[in-house]
């Protein structure tokens, strides 16, 4: 169950951005031949398929992630495409800045307060529910604002990515279960609970959706970043 | 395309150039993102470029959310309190958000001259 790669592909810089890429079109692919699933979501199977092969060849994650850096320095110049979206949304989010900036406060409460309530009365320690409180916001000021509360950056940084990865895959369906027939709102709540992987899956939705699930990043950051600690406060933490 | 690239890059180094000047808590790329939200950009040739991107954002996602192996350990000790506190406190943030949105649209301020934006029935 354990076979090291050969050292002289495990030394090609071109390995590990070429697994990542291979796994995401195989998790794409997947997802199309079950006529767009929302439970198939790309990314959860690519980080299983690439996971597993970490596992499987004994291959530490810091050296698969050094390896990958060419794919995620991308990330940066994404986040700022976002913007494209949001310009061709302006005029109806001029029409909506009420009812974004309630649904926004709304949602960043509800995430922070009922992650620290959630875990603490189900048993969890301390330091867990520190980490859970601000895992709806984008990965690195959830790592940040983890620090700052005493939670564990890294497991902060994890959260943010699997609750990602719950609202891309559930978004949908639940919404639709709940008559939420707004575009704007689909993309606001994606965006709000799941941050940056909600928004990839809202941008693919439509194009107001997206619009909205990028500002929702941005904004909830900004948003939570100020709340959070008085939040924890309050719960008693 | 490239000048386009060479624009979204710049506009992340100045983000993260006034996140480090004024200590702010976002990270660069997300205050370019605010900044940058203006009509101005439409002109830009941003377009192609963004929308590639974006329209595979998720694979950009994997090299970070593959670190979810580093912490299956915590995953075994604290099964419960981890998965329902995630589960239950992502969903609950999605419903809320998206009912407020959804009524306010509906019953708040009217939107003037605005209409709902509906998605296509499945």
């Amino acid at each position: 169950m354990f076979a090291p790669l050969p050292a002289d592909l495990a030394a090609c810089p071109l390995l590990w951005p070429g697994v990542t890429l291979a796994a995401y079109a195989i998790g794409t692919d997947i997802q199309a031949r079950l006529h767009g699933t929302a439970a198939a979501n790309p990314v959860l199977i690519a980080i299983l398929l690439v996971g597993a092969l970490l596992k499987a060849t004994g291959t530490p994650y810091a050296a698969y992630f050094a390896g990958a850096q060419p794919i995620h320095l991308l990330l940066g110049p994404a986040t700022v495409a976002l913007a494209v979206p949001l310009v061709a949304s302006l005029p109806l989010l001029r029409r909506s800045l009420v009812g974004v900036a309630l649904a926004l406060a709304a949602g960043a409460i509800i995430s922070a307060a009922s992650g620290l309530l959630l875990v603490r009365a189900l048993g969890g320690s301390s330091s867990l529910a520190l980490s859970m409180a601000p895992k709806a916001v984008t990965t690195p000021i959830a790592m940040a604002l983890a620090q700052d509360l005493g939670g564990l950056p890294s497991v902060a940084a994890s959260l943010a990515i699997a609750g990602g990865i719950l609202v891309a895959v559930a978004s949908r369906p639940i919404l639709t279960l709940c008559r939420v027939r707004d575009w704007r709102a689909h993309g606001l709540a994606a965006g709000t609970a799941g941050s940056g992987i909600g928004a990839a899956h809202a941008i693919r939705l439509h194009e107001t959706a997206g619009a909205f699930a990028g500002l929702a990043v941005g904004l909830n950051g900004l948003v939570t970043a100020v709340l959070v600690g008085p939040i924890a406060r309050l719960c008693g933490f | 395309m490239l000048k386009a690239f060479l624009i979204l890059i710049a506009a992340q180094l100045v983000g993260t150039g006034l996140q480090r000047a004024g200590h702010l808590p976002l990270p660069g790329p997300v205050l370019a993102l605010l900044l940058a939200a203006r009509p101005a950009w439409r002109s830009r040739g941003l377009d192609p470029v963004a929308s590639g991107l974006l329209r595979h954002m998720g694979l950009l996602f994997v090299p970070a959310g593959v670190g979810l192996i580093d912490h299956l350990d915590l995953l075994r000790s604290q099964t419960l309190p981890l998965l329902a506190g995630l589960v239950g406190s992502t969903l609950l943030t999605l419903v809320v958000t998206a009912l407020v949105m959804e009524w306010h649209g509906k019953l708040g301020v009217r939107i003037p001259g605005g209409r709902h934006v509906r998605p296509p029935a499945r």
